[in-house]
């Protein structure tokens, strides 16, 4: 008796007379082959055709500002902290009385910088940060860079531009 | 002979024009067999180099002139170089009996699109095809490399091999035509009475038998790379390795045009009567020539199709199928053929045949093979 009615036979025996005459068998290969023929190329021409990574892809930096257009980054540091590759380091400064429009609170990021060669993009400091100030957006990717020189971001290249803001799926 | 008559100019135009087909056809397969490739493979293919790609093959013709010719120490040096050419030549000099057409008249000369129309047309190509497997043989043996020789020898083997079921499949062809003349074998088949349709059987050996003179999967076991790195083109470099995978380029678009002359009415196409009534005698062999290309071009897909569809054979079951499958069966059809020429009934005999044949090995299989158990 058998434990359960699952048991294959792989013993084939002789082939039979289609299997032995090969031409059905390639006839349909050949049919499949046809089939792909006429479907549509699953590969894309990359750098001119970019595919959309989804919404949680993490690709560059960037310091977010708030609706006013004031930088959201206080310079505590927990970003700094929470990196795994100590690819961040800031210098922080007080904001003075005018300044109000430029950043929300009164400590700011004088300096900010993100070592794009160390920078692993794992995406703990979008998780540490408490003013919703730093995120890896989903839509663009850190371009190849050919110096060392390019490799450090500052905040010219970080800052979110108020012509051109970032959104994510989900936000408002 | 007067050798500067408007003839024999309008020959060696000719000659001149079937050459730059046969080359242009030959580069651009290069560029169709790899985009062939891709969309089989859901890719898209070579697509830098011009639009689409179509400058991919200037491309690999430079990248094939600039690289290092290198010819090994210890290889004989004249052969080694000799290899590449005599594939080349060979290959070319297949489509000199091809008939590409009919008979046209231009500025006062009336000629044939055929190179030369000799009495022993189809042997002509077999003589050729058979010079052919020397270019390989040669270059494999002065490489002075096993490798190189293990795929000369097999190609050498495979080719002899199954030249014996092409030439008994071609028998039974030569037996509706009575003529070795590729050009009579065409004129026999014009009007839609083309051998295809009396010859189904002696078509698939010539097949199977062309995709082995020519070296492609499922018969590539020359250049096997699995087995013997690059097989006889192992050692070759720059325009040298590209002369042999030229010649087979030339040989898949030349023995596509063969079929074609043997089994698809040549430069026959429905229609020719009517193209002839309404623009000219002239007009209607140029379109059957451009239909006698697009028939071999047809040839050629199915070559690359099947290339990129079947996995190579193994070297027993390559013989197997050459000596024990493909040669009685084409014997069997020669003996139809011939019984059907007889009683006067060819295509009944043709159809008969194959249903005989496969009621046949049916009872073979019902009586002797054991069955499967599941």
């Amino acid at each position: 008796m058998k434990l359960s009615n699952r048991t294959k036979v792989m013993e084939q025996g002789e082939m039979t007379l289609s299997e032995r005459m090969y031409l059905p068998a390639i006839v349909g290969g050949m049919a499949t082959t046809l089939k792909h023929f006429f479907s549509k190329p699953v590969t894309i021409r990359y750098p001119e055709q970019k595919r959309y990574l989804g919404p949680i892809f993490r690709g560059q930096h960037i310091l977010k500002k708030d609706e006013e257009g004031a930088e959201r980054c206080t310079a505590c540091g927990l970003c700094a902290v929470a990196c795994p590759a100590e690819a961040i380091s800031m210098v922080a400064a007080e904001r003075i009385p005018g300044e109000e429009k430029l950043y929300r609170e009164e400590k700011y990021a004088k300096v900010y910088e993100v070592n794009m060669l160390r920078c692993i993009f794992c995406g703990l400091c979008e998780e540490a940060c408490p003013k919703e100030a730093i995120f890896l957006r989903h839509d663009t990717m850190v371009p190849v860079f050919n110096s060392r020189d390019e490799v450090i971001y500052g905040k010219d290249k970080l800052v979110e531009k108020m012509d051109q803001r970032y959104l994510r799926e989900g936000w408002k | 002979m007067d050798l500067l008559s408007d003839f024999f100019l309008a020959k060696a135009a000719f000659i001149g024009i079937v050459f730059a087909i046969t080359l242009g056809i030959a580069a651009y397969s290069t560029y169709f067999e790899r985009k062939i490739a891709a969309f089989m493979q859901d890719r898209i293919g070579p697509d830098r180099a011009g639009p689409f790609g179509i400058l991919q093959p200037l491309a690999d013709a430079v990248k094939m002139f600039m690289k290092e010719d290198f010819i090994p120490a210890n290889s004989n040096k004249w052969l080694f170089i000799a290899g590449p050419c005599l594939s080349m030549l060979t290959a070319l000099m297949t489509s000199a009996v091809v008939p590409f057409g009919d008979t046209v008249t231009i500025g006062g000369v009336t000629f044939d699109l055929q190179g030369i129309d000799v009495n022993i047309g189809i042997l002509w190509v077999f003589g050729i095809v058979s010079l052919g497997v020397y270019g390989i043989l040669i270059g494999g043996w002065a490489s002075n490399n096993k490798y190189s020789l293990l795929g000369a020898i097999r190609a050498a083997s495979q080719n002899i091999s199954y030249e014996l079921a092409m030439g008994l499949a071609i028998i039974a062809i030569l037996l509706f035509s009575g003529s070795l003349s590729t050009k009579a074998i065409v004129e026999g088949q014009q009007n839609g009475h083309w051998n295809i349709f009396y010859q189904p059987l002696g078509f698939i050996i010539f097949l199977i038998c062309a995709f082995a003179e020519c070296n492609r999967t499922p018969f590539d076991l020359p250049e096997c790379e699995t087995e013997l790195i690059g097989g006889y083109h192992t050692e070759y470099s720059s325009m040298k390795l590209g002369f042999y995978l030229f010649a087979e380029y030339i040989n898949m678009f030349i023995s596509g045009a063969v079929m074609a002359t043997l089994y698809f009415g040549g430069y026959d196409y429905p229609g020719i009567d009517f193209v002839t009534a309404q623009f000219g005698n002239n007009i209607a062999v140029f379109v059957g020539m451009g239909a006698l290309i697009g028939k071999a071009l047809l040839f050629v897909f199915v070559f690359m199709w099947v290339r990129w569809t079947l996995p190579r054979f193994r070297y027993d079951q390559l013989m197997g199928l050459g000596w024990a499958t493909l040669i009685p069966l084409s014997m069997y059809n020669v003996v139809v053929t011939a019984f059907g020429i007889l009683i006067g009934k060819p295509f009944t005999a043709g159809i008969v045949g194959v249903v005989l044949l496969i009621g046949g090995l049916l009872i073979h299989d019902q009586l002797f093979v054991k069955k499967k158990i599941a």
